[in-house]
């Protein structure tokens, strides 16, 4: 519970990066044992002002005082040892060590020389029973759940003594159980007087476990308040800066012909369990299908076996009524199926590559992009651009050749004075012979470079002339930059995408326009298919509210939706019927309109379907 | 943006190899010579006359296309340590068109085009297939390239040892395959004269300028050309920085990974030909002697792009070309020159160093990711 004693103060912090103002002015007290939400979107300055205070970065102005006394942290460490503890978005630890191992590690107990993990594995156990934080010492990091990991990393804070925790968008990654046991954690932590920031953009967590909420826009803290005296909209119109509908408006369905068929299908996960166990459903053109689940239920193996990435036991899978079972990513694609990929970092772009290129990841390949010579005209290209390219500096060699020979050289020469060459080789070697030398390189390559631009330019002359009537124009033989320019142009517009420019990389853009690039790559083809994985993960609520909208925008336009959410709410607002999955298999199928939240969650929980919709009618069970 | 790539490319680059030069001086000094004799005497070996300049432009020939393949390699993800022994089946592949296949076709001009490009062929077929072998194994069993390649590199100079054994006369042994049979020298025979790479600069001297300088700025651009304007190269840098998004949006990974070693083993089977087409006219063991890991610091100097590897290729060719001089001039071993290419590879790759050194601000960049890691697809 709070109390009055303020533990935590950062006073005026200004914060300066190259082109953005990340905190301005920035004020902030934490109380003793008090749960303080930060919340704001992406590049509001909530984790630079966390940065700072944790000693990453340095602030141009303001003080931090930490228990009264200012205080100026240059690394973590000096942080550390006040008492502050992060548990970052993405964990720090050794995936392959012990929970103990990790706890310790850069403060382990020793022995003279040898590690003491005996008593390691003790202290973890006291600490875990004295915050009611179950987790074994002695199991290995990768093989336990995100949730459990979670907590090896709050235990590693409280390990070194922290007061203060800061999480950094705790609940990203959690499963909605796991979310509940992470605020009762942070309610027993704050009763044992551990004060915590809590940093999300999460309206309903906010509302369920602060204290106090604290909302940072554009840098600067734009407003306070109370859960008891907030709504989900007052936060959503402080955050954004103005009205946020968080409910999608639609119309109801109109399904019309089967666009994706899914029969008996069966496959595995990267361990070789089953992972799918016949699993059939289909999605029509004209509506939304939610697939409902707790992650790691065998969604992201559907999702994988759809679009070509993981190859399938056994079932059929049928798009446009064509047999595309384990066919390749690529005649996924064809087949007029857009895929939102669950992980953007890893699937959906390349943080190297430019906006643009970005977003012709997977279309590179048609006309007008690059319409590349085919195998048949390939030689026919290479003569074209070889003899003229040979016939061009053939002639201007030869024509230098002779200059050289007249003009050239006996003024060299005469220059040095040199009347005999042969009688004067040893002079001729540092004067004449040298200049010679670097001439002949240097005109070679400057008549070289002459003759490939004149033949490259006769090359694209003539097949720019050369298609006969009825093929498409040929854009030239490379890829045409110009047109992927054009093109990207188009979609960040369509798609807000807020970029400096095309040419900026995809990967320097924020996670909510990093999905609006994916997302509009995807919807802009106009796909008949569109299967979209945890479309708004980690994204503000803004681009949430947009994607949504966009989702609905396609239906309508007669696309075939495969909506897999971990988002319960995500689910209900914009699915028209709603498959659950439990262990790889589904459960029940139901309609939106006749499903509640609490019904949908003792289903993803493994409850039976005829128990749980007994007393609905109107659903249909599986 | 920009002036941060200029840093990174050309600023980082320049100042490893002057602090190499400098470090290097030191030790010239704590020798006990004269440091400053001592690279005018490489300056002068390298740039002094016509002769000299020719030997740095001859030398620089195979690392531009040796330090091309390591580049190749890194832009498709993968790290080729094994470009000396695609360079040294490159280069006895050449040497058998070169003195097996008699090209006469009435003309000699016509005969010496034909029987070059059939030579360079050969080559860059050698090297494409002893490359291939790794991106095979790489693609279909995740076998990590950089242990298959140094692998390689073994069996290929095992297996060249023993086609090119000289054979024991005396005891009725004899010779390997591709040896010439004088019985104690291993070494392929003598190639024809059509084979030879046309000489564009014969300055008074042993050493001439040959076609290959020219082959080899073609290849730089051609290169460049294909890794960034070409559908390939696309694909080919997509797998190299994001394998799973280039599966995502449909591009076989494991043919791209085969195509990368492949080309990347033909342009080091062109670096061999230089050597044996333009310089030996015949194969010797010890004519390529680790131009194979040369051109790692070549590539790294140039961070991979092919325009820079001219000029470090250009670079490392001068300290090759000047070594002698050197030691002529001022008694300094050329082995120092070993010790500052050394050092330059030291600091280009490890950055931080030379920025710790200048004071240079900037991001700390966690280094330019050159392979994926192991049993990785």
């Amino acid at each position: 519970m709070p109390t009055d004693e303020i533990v935590l103060e950062a006073i005026d912090i200004c914060k300066q990066f190259p082109g953005v103002r990340a905190n301005d002015h920035v004020n902030l007290s934490l109380h003793k044992g008090e749960i303080l939400a930060l919340l704001g979107e992406n590049g509001a300055g909530k984790s630079t002002l966390m940065n700072i205070i944790y000693g990453l970065y340095h602030a141009d102005s303001g003080a931090i005082k930490v228990k009264g006394r200012e205080v100026t942290f240059v690394s973590p460490r000096e942080a550390i040892h006040s008492g502050i503890g992060m548990v970052h978005q993405h964990f720090q630890l050794i995936p392959v060590m012990s929970v103990a191992d990790n706890v310790v590690l850069g403060e382990e107990v020793t022995r003279g020389v040898l590690l003491d993990q005996t008593e390691a594995a003790r202290r973890v156990r006291e600490l875990s029973q004295q915050y009611n934080l179950a987790v074994e010492p002695g199991a290995i990091i990768e093989e336990l759940p995100v949730g459990m990991q979670q907590r090896v990393e709050i235990i590693k804070a409280l390990y070194r003594d922290a007061e203060i925790l800061i999480l950094d968008e705790p609940t990203a990654v959690l499963t909605p159980q796991e979310v509940e046991d992470l605020f009762k954690i942070m309610r027993d932590l704050s009763d044992r007087g551990v004060s915590i920031i809590f940093i999300t953009h999460k309206l309903k967590e906010v509302l369920a476990v602060a204290h106090r909420i604290v909302v940072m826009r554009g840098g600067q803290v734009v407003g306070s308040a109370l859960p008891a005296e907030s709504t989900p909209e007052s936060l959503a119109a402080l955050m954004v800066g103005r009205e946020v509908l968080l409910r999608v408006h639609k119309e109801a369905a109109r399904p019309k012909d089967v666009v994706l068929e899914v029969a008996n299908l069966s496959a595995h996960d990267d361990r070789q369990h089953p992972a799918l166990r016949k699993v059939s459903f289909e999605v029509r053109s004209g509506e939304v299908l939610g697939v409902a689940g707790v992650q790691g239920n065998g969604q992201t193996e559907l999702v994988e076996v759809l679009t070509g990435l993981r190859h399938g036991d056994s079932g059929q899978v049928r798009i446009n009524g064509k047999d595309l079972t384990n066919a390749s990513p690529r005649a996924v694609t064809s087949a007029s199926c857009g895929h939102v990929p669950e992980d953007r970092q890893r699937f959906g772009l390349v943080g190297d590559y430019t906006v643009s290129e970005n977003l012709v990841l997977n279309s590179y390949f048609e006309p007008p992009y690059a319409a590349p010579p085919s195998w048949r005209t390939l030689p026919l290209v290479a003569v074209l651009f070889a003899v003229p390219a040979i016939a061009i500096f053939a002639a201007l060699a030869a024509l230098w050749g002779e200059i050289q020979r007249l003009v050239v050289w006996p003024l060299v020469l005469s220059l040095f004075g040199i009347t005999d060459v042969e009688a004067a080789s040893r002079d001729a070697m540092k004067g004449p012979y040298l200049i010679e030398l670097v001439e002949t390189v240097v005109v070679a390559l400057v008549l070289g470079y002459v003759a490939a631009r004149l033949a490259f330019w006769l090359v694209n002359w003539v097949s720019k002339r050369g298609p006969a009537a009825g093929q498409t124009p040929r854009a030239g033989l490379v890829f045409n930059h110009t047109a992927v320019d054009a093109h990207a142009s188009g979609l960040v517009a369509e798609y807000d995408i807020r970029t400096p420019s095309v040419e900026t990389p995809g990967g320097s853009l924020s996670g909510g326009n990093q999905q609006k690039l994916v997302v509009a790559r995807e919807f802009g083809r106009r796909p008949r298919l569109l299967i979209a994985a945890q479309p708004t993960r980690g994204i503000d609520v803004g681009s949430i509210e947009f994607i949504h909208q966009q989702i609905v925008a396609q239906r309508d336009a007669g696309a075939a939706v495969l909506l897999v959410s971990a988002e319960l709410d995500e689910i209900m607002a914009l699915s028209d019927r709603i498959v659950v999955m439990y262990k790889g298999e589904i459960v029940a199928t139901v309609d939106a309109g006749a499903v509640t939240r609490e019904q949908l969650g003792l289903l993803m929980a493994g409850a039976h379907a005829e128990d749980v919709l007994r007393s609905r009618p109107a659903a249909s069970a599986a | 943006m920009l002036s941060a790539r200029i840093v990174r490319g050309v600023g980082l680059p320049l100042l490893s190899v002057f602090t190499a030069v400098i470090i290097g001086g030191i030790f010239i000094i704590l020798a006990g010579y004269d440091p400053i004799a001592a690279y005018q005497g490489l300056l002068d070996g390298a740039f002094g006359d016509a002769a000299s300049l020719t030997r740095t432009l001859v030398k620089m020939t195979p690392l531009v296309f040796s330090g091309l393949a390591v580049a190749f390699g890194f832009k498709g993800g993968l790290f080729n340590i094994g470009v000396q022994g695609q360079l040294i089946m490159g280069s006895v592949t050449s040497a058998w068109i070169g003195f097996a296949l008699p090209v006469d076709l009435g003309d000699p001009v016509l005969s010496t085009v034909v029987h070059v490009f059939l030579a360079l062929l050969a080559g860059a077929v050698g090297g494409a297939l002893w490359g291939a072998i790794p991106g095979l194994l790489k693609a279909y069993t995740g076998a990590h390239e950089v242990i298959t390649t140094i692998m390689f590199n073994y069996i290929a100079s095992n297996l060249i040892s023993w086609l090119l054994y000289a054979g024991s006369p005396a005891e009725g042994i004899p010779p390997g395959l591709l040896n010439d049979g004088n019985g104690v020298i291993a070494r392929t025979p003598s190639i024809l004269q059509t084979a030879q790479l046309p000489v564009i600069y014969d300055p008074p001297g042993p050493q001439a300028l040959h076609l290959g300088l020219f082959l080899a700025v073609i290849a730089a651009v051609f290169i460049l050309f294909l890794m960034n304007r070409t559908t390939f190269g696309f694909e080919l840098r997509m797998v190299g920085l994001n394998s799973p998004a280039a599966r995502y949006s449909g591009i076989s990974v494991k043919r791209i990974t085969v195509l990368t070693m492949v080309i990347s083993g033909a342009l080091a089977g062109l670096a061999g030909a230089m050597q044996t087409l333009g310089v030996n006219y015949r194969y010797e063991p010890n004519q390529s002697l680790g131009l194979g890991f040369d051109a790692i610091t070549v590539a790294l100097l140039a961070s991979s792009h092919p325009l820079g590897i001219l000029v470090s290729a250009f670079l490392f060719g001068a300290m090759d070309a000047g070594g002698t001089r050197m030691q002529f001039n001022s008694g300094v071993p050329t082995e120092i020159v070993m010790v500052v290419q050394a050092l330059i590879l030291m600091f280009v790759a490890a950055e931080q160093i030379i920025r710790m050194i200048y004071r240079i601000r900037g991001k700390a960049e966690v280094g330019q990711k050159l392979s994926t890691g192991w049993g990785q697809r």
